[in-house]
């Protein structure tokens, strides 16, 4: 024990007057083993503690307060109770000592074992002897924590304090400047609100307290280490404010005060915290400040040219209409809701009267904000509102101003709204028909609301589609969108209804629009089994050419609208089931019939072949995705000989063949593969006729792309096979043929582009990640080695080929290399190498590398000579990328400004106009350059 | 624009603005010469690219749709090479009218061939000080020496610039 205690001298003697910090560490671990006690420690200190220098006194204090930083878990009740007081005294100490004291005041906070009544006299002994504001920063934050720690374990006899304590607070933060102890006071302050402490006579000082910084304006230094945004203390700040209702008094004139302000950032700031405001606040709070608000709202709103304020403002107006709606009114009151709506109203519904002038639009924002706010705001407004917008429809119909209508509540207004969007639809006016029909549309998604009104509604859509007027493109398509959600909603309505009376309408004039409805509303089971039948019978009485009337291009829409249908039901398997068991059967029938007839089929085309190919693979992918034990054995076994026969018309049914079998699952086999194969291939040799063999040589590719083991090198590229090198070498030498360099050199465009119908992944078809990067990296080193050849032409353009399909991020890396060979592609004779240089630079020249920098000069010197270009797709292609150019930095392309603007002078005067326009574009942007008021 | 200072014109007459020109075959023919007619000035004027077009300084709204440029009042002679613009400021002591006059002039000085003579004036009877304005836009040297002033010469390519076109 007495080794201990000696032990224990030294230590002190060590830390207060060797001034060794590291002995306080040791002094802690000593007391948390149990080694000395803190009173120990405090006799330990005695000298040090009754000394005369202050200094000396606070480094006493100063290693009792670190100790207890860490012992303050293992303390008892008595031992707190002597601390207390002992720090309570030396709080009234010399300066120098205080940052001590308050750092042991904290930890003792911390303490579960705090004794009754110490919470109180801490407090009391803090904000009394403490000016918390002519302390330093670290200390000032150490009184909040003190407060916080407090407040977190002792509510209760804070709250027996009474307003005294936040008085006490008030005079505390009075004057507080740093943000990360400001955070600290805003927490208190939160606290203070929510718990519910009593405020008394003082409500006003601390609002005004913490009030002072709104809005805050504050830039956090570069690289500050603290992290403490804007945003942060604007919100905590905000959840002060507009966290009492007892503050409305307050804080809504000073909202009204900093509306005025010029800042942009304020104005936000303000309106946001109305926003806020608007949750808890009620009519007695706001009534009194109703006037002021709006009309400083009104003037953010119309005069504002940010979106910022408009948006915050627009929300503000819904939160004070929705907090109006939801308060209860005392009997003697009158309505504030009605009496702000009217405010509202009156400024604003005059401007609606006058649809040509700019204050229309903003008006009829601020409305609509107001009636989406609540189901009573709306009724109000609406009943307001609609009247003069429905007689203003009926005296000018010109322009459209249904817009307005919120997408709710809207059962009053039912039979008007209705009879408005009939007669809208009826006139000739296509925007205004485009929005009628999205208002229909909205509309019908309030399922419940319209339901009673289906019936009336079909009937107007199948005005509407077999009308004559729908003649402009966009309004037919919003109908026909109108058509596909509602008949989403109500299948059988539409089943019932319109289906029957677009089946009667099939043959009339309308036809096309007929076959398009029926596509789009086919978007549920039940109704694709009654729309796609009428369908097949199309395809069937133009087949055995009853329906003479219809044109091939009719014939290709239905196809197409057979493919749209299959498109949209997605994976749902009963319409896979109704495409196998009737479409697809039907199909290859009658497209297998139209080969066997031969030439007499004029009306049976090649596209539309292709469409009806591109539906039956999207149909088996469907269908097969659900249910792989389908093999299509039966669907075509007669295929085979058809490959045999030498008549184009029958071989092009081979792309009905690559339809079915490309697109199925790799798991599935396929009958007599191998057969298939060499008659493929046989085919796609001795064919002539282009469709045909190039349907054959997809479909081979298609085959080998899925075989066990294994155009041909794009199958095999695609998995990244072997063999395929050697099939590339081979493509490069014929590039050095003479005759057919240009033909191989688009081979690459091949290799490197997506087909759509075969060989994606779509279609199940094997594809590696990353082809062709990998390809690019392979084969880019032996286009750059032999370009020296004579043959320069076409290695440029395979070059140029295939750097247009790489992704950016690869071309971006790979340019530094490329870059010499590009600018002389760009000098190359051949438009089409020059337009794909163009087309693979223009990209890269909006966010150029470095490596492009070193070249500008050649650059610009190419680009310029290719402005008198004969062919003016080249011409605008270079001008696009000298526009690109302007947008480099600065110091990079200034030089060339006299320059350019001088060469471009030229084509400003092109005898093309869509030449002139570019190089309008061009020249303005470089006028500009290292201008002032760029 | 803040809630401060008052706007002239706070509420003015919007006009519906004209659709893009449509692409005609002889537009892609190499071998067809197109004249410059009417309306290609009237699309450099105004919707060249839409954020390209001159926006009148007091309101983020282009001059289409303030009615302050028209097809109507523009006219072109591609063989003679003259070009005469005629602008309409929004009420008749519009202040911007000179800054809104010398836009266009510079403007069309940029995106026209150098054989072209260039003549921009106000519509008659539309403004207080027609006279005045139209003899400032017709002195060549004053114009010059317009632009040479860095302060005008920022305001006009403010007005001209692809990134100006809200109220930020």
């Amino acid at each position: 024990m007495a080794a201990d205690s000696a032990l224990l001298l030294g230590l002190v003697e060590e830390f207060v007057t060797g001034q060794q910090d590291s002995k306080a560490e040791e002094t802690a671990t000593g007391v948390k083993n149990g080694q000395f006690t803190i009173l120990q420690l405090v006799e330990a200190l005695g000298l040090s503690l009754t000394s005369s220098e202050p200094q000396t006194r606070g480094r006493g204090v100063q290693l009792l307060s670190q100790v207890l930083q860490q012992c303050y878990g293992n303390l008892q009740e008595s031992e707190v109770e002597v601390l207390v007081t002992f720090y309570e005294n030396r709080l009234k100490d010399h300066y120098v000592i205080m940052p001590h004291v308050l750092e042991g005041l904290k930890a003792l906070t911390k303490c579960l074992v705090l004794p009754p009544g110490s919470a109180v006299s801490i407090l009391k002994s803090v904000f009394q002897d403490a000016h918390v504001q002519s302390l330093m920063l670290a200390q000032r934050s150490c009184v909040y924590c003190i407060l916080i720690n407090l407040m977190d374990s002792r509510e209760e006899e804070l709250k027996g304090l009474g307003s005294d304590f936040v008085f006490g607070f008030v005079q505390s933060m009075d004057g507080e400047r740093d943000p990360r102890n400001l955070l600290l006071a805003f927490q208190i302050a939160r606290k203070i609100i929510t718990q519910g402490y009593e405020m008394g006579k003082f409500t006003e000082e601390f609002f005004e307290v913490t009030s002072c910084y709104f809005p805050i304006d504050f830039t956090p230094p570069p690289n500050d280490p603290h992290g403490i945004t804007q945003e942060e203390l604007i919100l905590s700040l905000r959840a002060v404010l507009t966290g009492s209702q007892r503050f409305a008094e307050y804080l809504l004139p000073l909202i009204v005060e900093k509306l005025d302000s010029d800042v942009q950032s304020a104005k936000v700031d303000s309106l946001q915290t109305l926003a806020a405001c608007g949750s808890l606040y009620g009519h007695k709070e706001l009534s009194e400040f109703l006037p002021g608000l709006w009309s400083s709202l009104r003037r953010e709103v119309f005069q504002t040219a940010s979106e910022k304020v408009e948006t915050a403002g627009l929300s503000a107006v819904s939160a004070l209409v929705a907090s109006l709606s939801r308060s209860v009114l005392s009997s003697d009151s009158e309505d504030v809701l009605h009496v702000f709506l009217d405010l509202i109203l009156k400024d604003c519904l005059h401007h609606l009267a006058e649809p040509d002038l700019k204050l229309v639009w903003p008006s009829a924002k601020i409305l609509q904000a107001a009636s989406n706010a609540s189901y009573r705001a709306s009724l109000k407004v609406m009943s307001a509102v609609m009247p003069s917008l429905l007689e203003q429809y009926n005296t000018q119909t010109q322009v459209s101003r249904e817009r307005q209508h919120p997408d709710n509540v809207l059962v009053e207004f039912q039979k008007p709204l209705c009879s408005a969007v009939f007669s809208a639809l009826a006139e000739s006016s296509a925007g205004l028909q485009i929005t009628a029909t999205r208002l229909l549309t909205s509309l019908g998604k309030q399922s419940g609301e319209v339901s009673n009104d289906v019936p009336l509604l079909l009937l107007l859509l199948v005005k509407s589609v077999l009308a004559n007027h729908f003649c402009s493109l966009s309004s037919s398509l919003a109908v026909m969108e109108c058509c596909g959600a509602l008949a989403y909603i109500y299948p059988e309505a539409f089943a019932m209804r319109m289906v029957p009376r677009l089946k009667e309408a099939i043959f009339s004039a309308v036809r096309r629009r007929c076959v398009t409805a029926l596509a789009s509303v086919s978007s549920q089971p039940s109704l694709v089994q009654e729309s796609v039948p009428v369908l097949l019978q199309i395809l069937t009485s133009a087949h055995t050419g009853m329906g003479n009337s219809f044109s091939s291009d009719e014939v290709t829409s239905v196809c197409h609208s057979l493919q749209r249908i299959a498109e949209q039901a997605g994976q749902d398997p009963e319409v896979g089931q109704i495409f196998h068991d009737i479409v697809i059967p039907r199909l290859l029938g009658l497209a297998i019939q139209a080969a066997l007839q031969g030439e007499t089929l004029s009306h049976w085309p090649a596209h539309q072949v292709h469409y009806a190919s591109l539906m039956a693979s999207r149909a088996v992918r469907l269908f097969l995705d659900g249910d792989v034990s389908f093999l299509p054995e039966n669907a075509f076994p007669s295929n085979l000989q058809l490959l045999k026969v030498n008549s184009c018309y029958q071989t092009r049914t081979v792309c009905l063949l690559m339809a079915c079998v490309c697109s199925l699952p790799r798991s599935v086999e396929i009958p007599e593969v191998d057969r298939l194969l060499v008659e493929l291939e046989e085919l796609s040799f001795t064919c002539l006729h282009p469709f045909s063999y190039t349907s054959a040589a997809k479909c081979f590719a298609g085959l080998i792309n899925k075989r066990p083991e294994g155009r041909t090198i794009k199958t095999l590229l695609l998995r990244y096979h072997p063999l395929s090198t050697s099939l590339t070498d081979k493509l490069f030498s014929l590039l050095g043929d003479s005759e057919l360099a240009s033909h191989a050199a688009d081979g690459f465009y091949l290799l490197m582009s997506d087909s759509p119908d075969v060989l994606n992944r779509g279609c199940h078809a094997n594809v590696r990640i990353m082809y062709r990067q990998r390809f690019f990296a392979e084969n880019s080193a032996k286009l750059v080695q032999s370009f020296n050849s004579a043959r320069k032409a076409a290695y440029l353009k395979a070059l140029s080929h295939m750097v247009n399909n790489l992704p950016k991020q690869v071309q971006l890396t790979e340019l530094p290399a490329l870059l010499p060979l590009l600018l002389e592609a760009l000098s190359c004779p051949d438009q089409g190498v020059q337009l794909s240089t163009l087309s693979c630079l223009q990209p890269v020249l909006l966010d150029p590398p470095a490596a492009l920098t070193t070249q500008l000069d050649g650059l610009v010197a190419r680009l310029l000579a290719l402005n008198s270009s004969p062919s003016m797709k080249v011409r605008i292609a270079s001008l696009r990328c000298i526009l690109a150019l302007s947008h480099l930095p600065d110091h990079l392309v200034l030089p060339f400004r006299a320059k350019i603007l001088q060469a471009l002078a030229v084509p400003l005067d092109d005898k093309k106009r869509l030449v002139r326009k570019e190089a309008v574009l061009a020249r303005g942007e470089w006028f500009l350059l290292g201008n002032p008021g760029r | 624009m803040s809630g401060g200072t008052r706007l002239e014109n706070a509420n003015p007459l919007v006009f519906q603005r004209s659709g893009e020109r449509l692409l005609t075959a002889t537009d892609e023919d190499e071998n067809v010469a197109d004249p410059i007619d009417d309306r290609e000035i009237f699309d450099i004027l105004i919707r060249t690219v839409l954020s390209q077009s001159i926006n009148d300084p007091e309101h983020p709204l282009s001059l289409e749709e303030l009615n302050v440029v028209e097809q109507l009042r523009v006219n072109v002679n591609d063989q003679d090479s003259t070009v005469a613009v005629e602008f309409t400021p929004t009420i008749p002591h519009c202040s911007m009218a000179t800054l809104i006059g010398l836009s266009i002039k510079v403007k069309l000085l940029r995106s026209l061939p150098g054989r072209f003579k260039i003549d921009v004036h106000i519509t008659p009877g539309t403004h207080a000080s027609e006279d005045a304005v139209n003899k400032q836009l017709a002195d060549k040297e004053r114009v010059a020496a317009a632009l040479e002033n860095s302060q005008l010469l920022e305001v006009v390519n403010q007005c001209l610039s692809s990134r100006a076109i809200s109220g930020e």
